[in-house]
């Protein structure tokens, strides 16, 4: 299947600082303009808002190489474009047209775009997890330098698959860096009600590997982190983990907030706003620089949202292709 | 050295055959692997997976932890990578834990990515029974998968399908369920041997016959077998199907014998509602259009597998079983009859022409 490429808004040397502002404004803008349509009824899939956690994939996919790939939650959006999955194909997939990434069939909760990594994010928690340590597997078995980043919340910490992978990957020495983005909260469940301890680390230790925790929405710090633990997995050194305490900005599902429900503390999530890390990243860059960043990302989103607008709906056939393979 | 011929053929036991299909894939294509819990222990899977570890080594041979929802995964994304998995569980109850996977992603994901990935597993499930196999031993699981989009089941009866399934299922880009029988690991016949598939949506008639249709899932092939040579002390003709790949269903072989003989058994290795029997009935009443037909519908008893053999024998299915039920429904003003003896195993197996 052939796709159109995403065009190159910024030219591409560009600083760290850069790399980070960019990718992190893109991502809020992108989210920004789904809660902004979603009222609409032009959006035809549930969005599961990264908005207030996108530290965690914009500092963790700098520590990648283009040759690494990524799985991910339902809450995958901000996973899929750090990693540089086509923005066009993702707004026109949450349209649910034929040009998606998933040609109108997966929606917002299954982005995937191999060429660029993404190797595909899902419904049911933790179910790609154990997929990361298969496709680390095959990497390994290749003799490969590249390595895989499995993505999840905490709420996946609770499946078993997450601890049966744990203990496989280390038992193999798999290169997998599992990236727990942990916003305290599986749906509205509060971690505690789930868990004896606020432990993940030393559960992750218990399995045979190195484990790291940041602790505030910090991208230059989750960056700095995951190279560390990434240098490690390269080295052939076996998976690590990564827990990054996470604020999510908006309700479950759907593009408002939800402080109505009374399940946890608004001042909290205030708090965490407040240390929101777009302005601080901004502010790392001359302000004519910034500007041309942002103006650059908005004449994509509104290129791709165009994009979506645009493209057809899959037709009737399309019902019926892909249920299997040609063979 | 013997030559087979085909005055001659050569000829091997249904766990043999497939050790050799599995051999074959593996030297043909370096991305086959084996894995599952015991595969490379003192017993070999009853044999299957023997020299395999000694000739591919651990990295294409491996145990795994008794994990199989994560190690069903981690073949998915092994598959989606570029290899080809099989992932063996030595009893298909155990599969259950492994559905998670095989149903909400190897089965969708093809689909869900919009064709932009290939679920390329293989997923050996073995059915136990009797010797007090009991409640979670013995389940013919088959059913849950036919009811899937995006899976492949196949249930070989015989050694030669027993082998060109499962290479058909190793080079299928699709997720399949390899279905498999204990007691089909006695089973000996003719299996040639080089490397050959047995194509997916084709059903084999066993044996000919004109006065009832009996189609037998996996080891009930045998029993259905069987059960038409006990049916010629009373002159009933019973022509017997076995269906193979189970999803696809090829559909059509069996209407052209019901048509033929006006009247279907369907022997279930599974509990009868919903069953593979079910779907075969139900396809034929649809394409009948009003041509009436009778049909009886048999398999397991609707309770859990018992151990003891005074019930347990009553639970299941078998050629004597199969073959009154056929007598009654060809002859149905006479008197109810039931063979006497049953025939022994070895005389009834499956010799070909495949």
């Amino acid at each position: 299947m052939s796709r159109p490429r995403p065009i190159a808004m910024v030219p591409p040397r560009r600083s760290l600082a850069c790399r980070l502002y960019r990718s992190f404004y893109r991502i809020r803008r992108v989210e920004e303009e789904v809660a902004r349509i979603y009222p609409t009824d032009a959006i035809k899939s549930p969005v599961h808002l990264s908005i207030g956690q996108e530290a965690v994939s914009v500092g963790v996919c700098e520590a990648l190489r283009p040759t690494d790939v990524v799985f991910g939650s339902y809450r995958g959006h901000a996973m899929y474009l750090a990693k540089g999955g086509d923005l066009k194909a993702m707004m026109a997939e949450l349209y649910g047209k034929a040009t998606g990434c998933a040609r109108g069939k997966g929606g917002s909760m299954h982005l995937i775009d191999t060429g660029a990594g993404v190797m595909g994010t899902s419904a049911v928690v933790a179910t790609t997890i154990p997929l990361a340590a298969g496709y680390a597997f095959f990497l390994k078995a290749r003799g490969s330098n590249a390595m895989v980043a499995s993505f999840f919340g905490d709420g996946a910490v609770d499946e078993g698959a997450y601890h049966e992978t744990m203990n496989f990957a280390a038992l193999k020495k798999l290169p997998v860096l599992f990236v727990c983005e942990n916003n305290s909260f599986a749906i509205h469940s509060h971690h505690l009600t789930r868990r004896h301890s606020d432990n993940l680390c030393e559960r992750a230790r218990s399995y045979g590997m190195p484990a790291r925790q940041v602790g505030n929405p910090d991208t230059r710090e989750i960056r700095r982190v995951s190279a560390a633990l990434v240098g490690r997995i390269r080295k052939g050194e076996g998976p690590a983990f990564l827990e990054c305490l996470t604020c999510r900005w908006k309700e479950h599902v759907g593009p408002g907030e939800d402080h109505h429900l009374g399940y946890r503390d608004e001042a909290d999530v205030r708090s965490w706003m407040e240390r929101d890390d777009l302005p601080r990243l901004r502010a790392l860059l001359p302000s004519g620089r910034a500007r041309e960043i942002e103006l650059d990302a908005e004449e994509e989103i509104a290129a791709a949202i165009r994009f979506a607008e645009e493209s057809p709906f899959p037709l009737a056939g399309d019902l019926w292709t892909d249920v299997y393979g040609v063979s | 050295m013997f030559m087979a011929s085909p005055d001659h053929p050569r000829i091997l036991s249904y766990p043999e055959a497939i050790r050799e299909a599995m051999e074959q894939e593996m030297l043909r294509d370096p991305s086959v692997f084996l894995m599952g819990q015991g595969v490379d222990d003192p017993k070999r899977i009853l044999g299957t997976t023997r020299g395999l570890l000694e000739k591919f080594g651990p990295e294409r041979v491996f145990d795994t932890p008794l994990s199989e929802d994560g190690m069903a995964g981690f073949a998915v994304g092994a598959a989606i990578a570029g290899l080809r998995p099989i992932h063996i569980h030595i009893r298909m109850d155990f599969l259950l834990l492994a559905v998670n996977q095989i149903v909400n992603m190897a089965a969708k994901m093809r689909y869900m990515y919009g064709g932009t990935v290939s679920v390329p597993i293989v997923v050996r499930g073995l059915i136990g029974k009797s010797w007090g196999q009991g409640p979670q031993h013995s389940q013919g699981l088959y059913p849950l998968f036919m009811h899937i989009p995006g899976l492949k089941v196949v249930a070989p009866a015989t050694p030669h399908d027993a082998k060109g399934c499962l290479i058909q299922s190793i080079r299928d880009d699709d997720p399949v369920i390899y279905v498999e029988h204990r007691h089909l690991y006695y089973q000996k016949g003719p299996v040639p041997a080089e490397p050959y598939g047995v194509p997916f949506g084709k059903a084999r008639v066993l044996r000919e016959g004109s006065d009832v249709t009996i189609v037998g899932v996996s080891q009930m092939a045998i029993e259905s077998l069987r059960a038409a040579r006990l049916l010629e002390d009373t002159g009933v003709r019973a022509e017997v199907i076995d269906p193979v790949s189970l999803l696809p269903l090829d559909i059509s072989t069996i209407e052209s014998s019901v048509r033929k003989t006006g009247r279907l058994i369907v022997v279930d290795n599974s509990w009868i509602p919903c069953g593979a029997g079910a779907e075969i009935v139900a396809r034929l009443a649809e394409g009948r259009n009003g041509s009436p037909f009778e049909v009886r519908r048999m398999g397991f008893a609707f309770t859990t597998c018992p151990t003891a053999p005074s019930i347990e024998d009553l639970f299941y299915p078998d050629a004597r079983k199969i073959a009154a039920e056929a007598h009654s429904l060809v002859r149905p003003g006479q008197r109810r009859w039931v063979p006497k003896m049953d025939v022994p195993r070895e005389e009834v197996e499956f010799k070909g022409p495949f």
